[in-house]
């Protein structure tokens, strides 16, 4: 066992890579979920948006294009569930897994002539005289930019929900869409809008697995990452920053789980393996001990008849 | 993730139903990621096609493919049977049970299963001498390594992959006998997103060379971001990331062994067997060695592969002790297949390994 082979720096610099994904994806879900739509396409979306940014990034050696791109490819799919539930009335369970078995069988197909090619590099966000300082400049200056975004966007959503009228707006039809209706709010609109930023959300966070964590393409690799997202919302209590907590602490220990290992720790590889999903949950359950609930109105259809 | 894989199978078994038809030999394959992995998956499939291009119309060929293994497996597998399947090939370790469940109700069909040890009157079972393949790793990548830290992801804790493990150890230590091995289990077959982790986690830890037994090419990816780092193809040549960080592959080659099982049911004349075949039969390829490898490294590898494939030389060659110092075989005593210490339920490393093997 050698412990100091684990650089504490390189750790933290590579949980949050590792993270990125999850919070992403689990971000765009929280508000979806907020408005009172259960997706549970998210699994679906995000390999859209995996292979949608890849080809585009490729044929275009644009990085930037390709991120574009996959917010795109995951708001139009999120689309195809907005008209299934919203305006066909279907059953949003149902919609959802639905849209994730579409969604990993096209990207399979898309994705058919990009195996094995190696996408254009996205540049790191190299602060000149910032990255150099020691410890705080790996861990904090020398990241890509959809690092950054991951954590504005928290921030934003928070600010969104907490202390604007929109936000306001949107908790309204996801606690009772029918007052919101008496009150003269398109419920059907919010929601699908809603949807659609979940989509891209997690479109981006495809994207980020196949262009700048992994980078190449893979049929099936976002390898369920979708659904821990859809879980941490939960768990998370449907409020952001505990989102943000919750994706850094699940792709913490699993990156830390990983260098123990490597390092030999004595620990039994199963405890290690299961460790994240244990720890996160456990947090999360512990800190959701308040009053916090599920939105009134998750998962229920609304028309305006009814 | 559980519940997608099941509903795709499940889908993909409906799929199957309708295309049935007389007078041809049904053959089904199971698979354990997606047919595009680029490694296992991707090579069982070049042998489903093999089958289709040896046989044309007299052959129909049906798979499934990321079928978790455990008792979702079983369900596909009865699946292809009720479909009219003739011959199932079962390709991951873990289908082992379920496959030998699926056959106690179906005596009529046959059935082949990769990696494991369980045979039956209609059960076959075939598997290829990997380890042969991880001895020339292990030989090259002794001498690469810069930093004599070698970095190994592992899959499950099964004899297949420990057989590896060990093979490559003992090669790269004969040559090189200050270098270490740092072993990551990440219990998944296929999971691009955690093998780059996996391999980011032992690059950060100094080792300068990454084994793989996990079957995407992330790691290979991984390697080539950090720039200095020597890699291996698993299962697949994985050559586009040739001739650097990839310097050599083990192929798996399974087109013969397919194609020769599929005639034995068309002419009647199948039988339960055993097969394990290595580099002699063809089995297990050695991917090209690339220029990156130094020439008297090449030139005594490619010694090591002919040797391994006339039989002159057998990758467990004794004197070698287990992990506690006990002695397992003695000098130019050669490990036996089965049997108690046998290679085919190897479930010990071997002396100098530092790590644990997880229950």
């Amino acid at each position: 066992m050698d412990l100091s082979a684990i650089n504490p720096v390189l750790l933290i610099a590579s949980l949050m890579v590792a993270a990125t994904p999850l919070l992403l994806a689990a971000v765009g879900e929280l508000i979806v979920e907020r408005s009172g739509v259960l997706n549970l396409g998210v699994e679906g979306m995000m390999i859209i948006g995996a292979i949608a940014g890849f080809a585009i990034s490729v044929e275009t050696t644009s990085p930037m294009l390709g991120l574009i791109a996959a917010m795109v490819a995951g708001a139009v799919l999120s689309l195809l569930f907005a008209f299934l539930t919203q305006f066909a009335l279907a059953n949003q369970v149902a919609s959802g897994l639905a849209l994730t078995l579409f969604g990993l069988g096209l990207s399979a197909l898309m994705g058919r002539s990009y195996v094995g090619i190696k996408p254009p590099a996205m540049a790191k966000l190299d602060l000149p005289i910032l990255s150099d300082i020691p410890v705080l400049g790996p861990i904090l200056f020398s990241h890509d930019p959809v690092l950054y975004f991951g954590i504005a966007l928290t921030a934003a959503v928070y600010w969104f929900l907490k202390k604007s009228r929109a936000g306001l707006i949107l908790r309204a039809v996801g606690e009772s869409h029918d007052a919101a209706h008496a009150l003269g709010y398109n419920v059907i609109r919010v929601r699908i809008l809603a949807i659609m930023f979940g989509g891209a959300c997690a479109g981006l966070g495809g994207a980020y697995i196949s262009l700048i964590r992994v980078p190449q393409w893979t049929e099936g690799m976002t390898a369920g990452i979708g659904w821990i997202a859809l879980a941490l919302v939960v768990f998370a209590s449907w409020k952001p920053w505990r989102v943000l907590l919750g994706a850094y602490l699940f792709g913490g220990i699993n990156v830390l789980q990983l260098n123990l290992q490597a390092a030999g720790i004595a620990i039994p590889v199963e405890y290690l393996a299961m460790s994240p999903y244990l720890i996160t949950i456990l947090v999360l359950v512990i800190m959701s001990a308040d009053k916090s609930r599920a939105p009134a109105a998750l998962g229920r259809t609304f028309h305006a008849s009814q | 993730m559980k519940l997608t894989k099941l509903f795709t199978s499940a889908a993909v078994a409906l799929g199957l139903a309708t295309t049935a038809m007389a007078d041809t030999t049904k053959v089904g394959f199971v698979y354990v990621g997606p047919v595009g992995d680029g490694g296992w998956t991707y090579e069982h499939d070049k042998g489903r096609q093999a089958v289709e291009a040896a046989f044309g119309d007299k052959v129909e060929t049906t798979f499934v493919e990321s079928v978790p293994e455990g008792a979702d497996a079983e369900r596909v597998i009865t699946q292809m049977a009720l479909q009219g399947a003739d011959l199932i090939f079962t390709t991951s370790f873990g289908y082992m049970d379920p496959t030998i469940n699926v056959a106690k109700k179906f005596p009529n069909v046959k059935f082949e299963h990769a990696t494991g040890y369980k045979q039956a009157d209609n059960v076959s079972v075939y598997s290829a001498r990997f380890y042969e393949g991880r001895a020339v790793q292990g030989h090259i990548a002794g001498q690469m390594t810069k930093t004599n830290k070698i970095g190994y992801i592992a899959s499950f804790p099964i004899p297949e992959v420990i057989r590896g493990i060990n093979s490559a150890y003992i090669h790269a230590k004969k040559v090189n006998p200050d270098v270490e091995f740092s072993i990551i289990w990440a219990y998944t077959w296929f999971d691009p997103a955690k093998e780059a982790d996996a391999a980011k986690a032992l690059i950060e830890q100094g080792a300068d060379v990454i084994l793989q037994h996990t079957d995407s090419t992330a790691p290979q990816a991984a390697a080539q971001a950090a720039g200095n780092v020597v890699t291996f193809g698993q299962a697949s040549d994985m050559g586009e990331y040739a001739p650097f960080p990839r310097v050599s592959s083990i192929i798996d080659d399974w087109a013969p062994y397919y194609v020769a099982r599929t005639q034995a049911v068309m002419d009647g004349t199948w039988e339960s067997v055993s097969t394990w075949d290595g580099i002699g039969a063809g089995m297990v390829g050695i991917g090209e060695i690339s220029d990156a490898v130094p020439a008297d490294i090449k030139a005594s590898a490619m010694e090591m592969v002919a040797a391994l494939a006339d039989g002159s030389y057998h990758a467990f060659t004794g004197p070698l002790n287990k992990q506690d110092g006990s002695a397992w075989l003695a000098e130019g005593e050669t490990a036996p297949d089965f049997g108690d210490d046998g290679l085919a339920g190897m479930n010990f490393y071997l002396e100098g390994l530092t790590a644990q093997i997880p229950n």
